[in-house]
């Protein structure tokens, strides 16, 4: 350290106090996620000091019949409400991005809306919502998730729309222009130009969408029916008779899924990146 | 940009789907609590819409009154410490070498892959009485112990057993919480501006003499007000509408609005008056985002000549 070059004035990163700042925040963020993931080996019912390897706990939630059914409900409920979010996220997104209309700025406004106000308010909504309209409860699988990927859907879109419409606006328009006087069909230009363009934006825009439906508690909370198991809600029960290493276990499988989900989707670009460079 | 009604089809088909979405699962939703706020129950589940003010009076009843400063007191706590332990985070990634940005803003971004439930329940485990921190306590009062044992100070200074230190089920734990859970959202906002910063205004302050605490205060922090405003609503607004985090963290004193409206939902099935207090929240939220507008208005016609 002390041999190398002096530290420049904005070389902050340099400075032992902000190292040790960094290191202090990143050690609070991610020290009781390690404990948490150590401790779902822990041999110890009462789970609160060390006392030998096992993977028991591991075996017991795999055993647990509903916690299975919650974690796959709970990646179906993640699946369909990326895709549909997705989607409308995205044409909402190109609706506010090509045209003008009236209600425009109203529609742009009331869309962020979903983003900032207190989930706790846009879950009771959704339940009386849900309630009051006599949405049929009881309903057979996978049926009963509607009510959950509704409300998924219904807090992601407005986040897709934003990443997407961020991207869009680094567009070139007339290159619609030339690929329709070349001839190509309004809906080749679409198809061919415009979202191969927005590809980047709609990746980041789903990767989002799943990353907020496997986060989420409040909505999923507000939204299942009374026989609906979804994993936030069961880990949530568990967690309320007591904090055992088959908490613990359960929840390193859900980190472990999201991440290798990330990593695939992330990977799952990359190709096209390359076929982008090399062409 | 074009008019709608150069291809009035395509303008239906994507706005139609997004503008339904959000008419028929968010505004009629919320339309439906706003109305039910002025109901009455007359049964175990059913309520008569008699336009009554009674439910928002009862909001203003002292009990509730106290729960909202309770809940506005430990939010803005909770961003206050967010906004202290993320500015020198977002400093330091913004002005970190190429090679090791991404890496850096990848650790911040990553806790967000951990659904917020299992974040808030791993903190039982460092929180509680014979958790981590008492324990990481509990081993430096031994230390202490051991070096003043030599001098017979030991049992004076340090008295004779450690006491655990109450750090679960009050309103620390709560803050504690949600400053954990929300500390990326405060990130990430003051990284966007400070990577954007122009740096020569540094070097010129630097340049002119004036130290690195007031070059910070001076000018990073002004040129950083836009992420400083939008990292304090980002937290700030979930931090107040919370009733997870309270609920496994919090104690029976440390009650906020979330716990109190969740309840009239579920256990205490009074929907009126649940209804009522998700729009005082709302109106709250409303609030501070009036007030965020103004501020960036206020801001803009400054920066004009």
């Amino acid at each position: 350290m002390l041999g190398r070059n002096p530290i420049g004035p904005l070389e902050y990163t340099r400075r032992l106090w902000l190292r040790l700042w960094l290191l202090a925040v990143f050690v609070f963020l991610y020290a009781p996620i390690v404990i948490l993931v150590v401790f779902s080996f822990n041999d110890s019912r009462r789970n609160i000091v060390w006392q030998g390897f096992t993977t028991d706990y591991y075996v017991r939630a795999a055993q647990n019949a509903s916690l299975i059914e919650a974690f796959g409900n709970s990646l179906i409920i993640a699946f369909v409400s990326t895709i549909l979010s997705t989607v409308i996220g995205a044409l909402l997104a190109l609706a506010l991005w090509r045209f003008r209309f009236p209600g425009r700025a109203g529609l742009d406004g009331a869309s962020a809306l979903p983003i900032v106000i207190p989930e706790i308010c846009m879950g009771v909504a959704l339940l009386v919502f849900f309630n009051r309209i006599g949405w049929p409860t009881g309903m057979p699988w996978p049926l009963n998730l509607a009510p959950i990927i509704i409300g998924h859907v219904a807090f992601s879109f407005p986040f897709v729309a934003v990443v997407v419409r961020a991207r869009m606006a680094g567009f070139d328009r007339s290159l619609e222009e030339a690929s329709k006087d070349l001839g190509a069909s309004e809906w080749q230009t679409f198809w061919n130009v415009t979202v191969p363009f927005m590809k980047p934006g709609l990746i980041a825009g789903s990767l989002l969408a799943m990353t907020l439906s496997l986060d989420d508690f409040v909505i999923t909370f507000f939204t299942s029916g009374p026989g609906t198991l979804t994993f936030p809600v069961q880990v949530y029960s568990m967690v309320r008779f007591g904090a055992t290493p088959e908490v613990n276990a359960a929840s390193t499988v859900l980190i472990v899924v999201t991440i290798l989900l990330t990593i695939i989707a992330v990977r799952w670009q990359r190709p096209d990146k390359q076929a982008a460079e090399l062409g | 940009m074009e008019s709608w009604r150069a291809q009035p089809a395509v303008f239906w088909a994507f706005v139609l789907p997004g503008a339904l979405w959000l008419l028929l699962f968010f505004f009629v939703p919320l339309g439906l609590i706003w109305v039910l706020a002025f109901g009455e129950r007359v049964g175990p589940v059913e309520v008569e819409i008699t336009w009554t003010l009674a439910n928002y009076l009862a909001v203003f009843d002292p009990v509730y009154v106290g729960l909202f400063w309770r809940s506005l007191w430990v939010a803005t706590v909770a961003t206050l410490v967010a906004l202290i332990m993320g500015l020198p985070v977002a400093l330091a990634v913004s002005f970190a070498p190429a090679r090791v940005k991404p890496i850096l803003l990848l650790l911040v971004i990553l806790p967000f892959w951990t659904n917020i439930l299992i974040r808030t329940y791993a903190m039982i485990a460092v929180l509680r009485s014979r958790g981590f921190v008492n324990f990481g306590l509990e081993y430096l009062w031994l230390l202490g112990k051991a070096f003043l044992m030599p001098f017979g100070l030991d049992e004076i200074v340090m008295g004779e057993r450690f006491e655990p230190l109450t750090l679960l089920y009050n309103n620390t734990a709560v803050i504690f919480g949600i400053v954990y859970v929300y500390l990326p959202f405060m990130v990430l906002p003051l990284y966007a501006t400070l990577d954007r910063l122009d740096r020569s205004l540094l070097e010129a302050s630097l340049d002119l003499g004036a130290g690195q605490i007031r070059t910070f205060f001076s000018i990073i922090v002004p040129l950083a007000k836009p992420g400083i405003v939008s990292g304090i609503i980002l937290v700030f607004i979930p931090a107040l509408g919370t009733f997870l985090i309270s609920d496994l963290l919090g104690g029976t004193d440390s009650l906020l609005i979330g716990n109190v409206i969740e309840r009239q939902f579920k256990a205490a099935n009074h929907w009126p008056l649940g209804s009522a207090m998700s729009f005082v929240l709302l109106y709250i939220t409303f609030a501070i985002l009036a007030l965020r507008a103004w501020l960036i208005s206020r801001e803009e016609a400054r920066a004009r000549p």
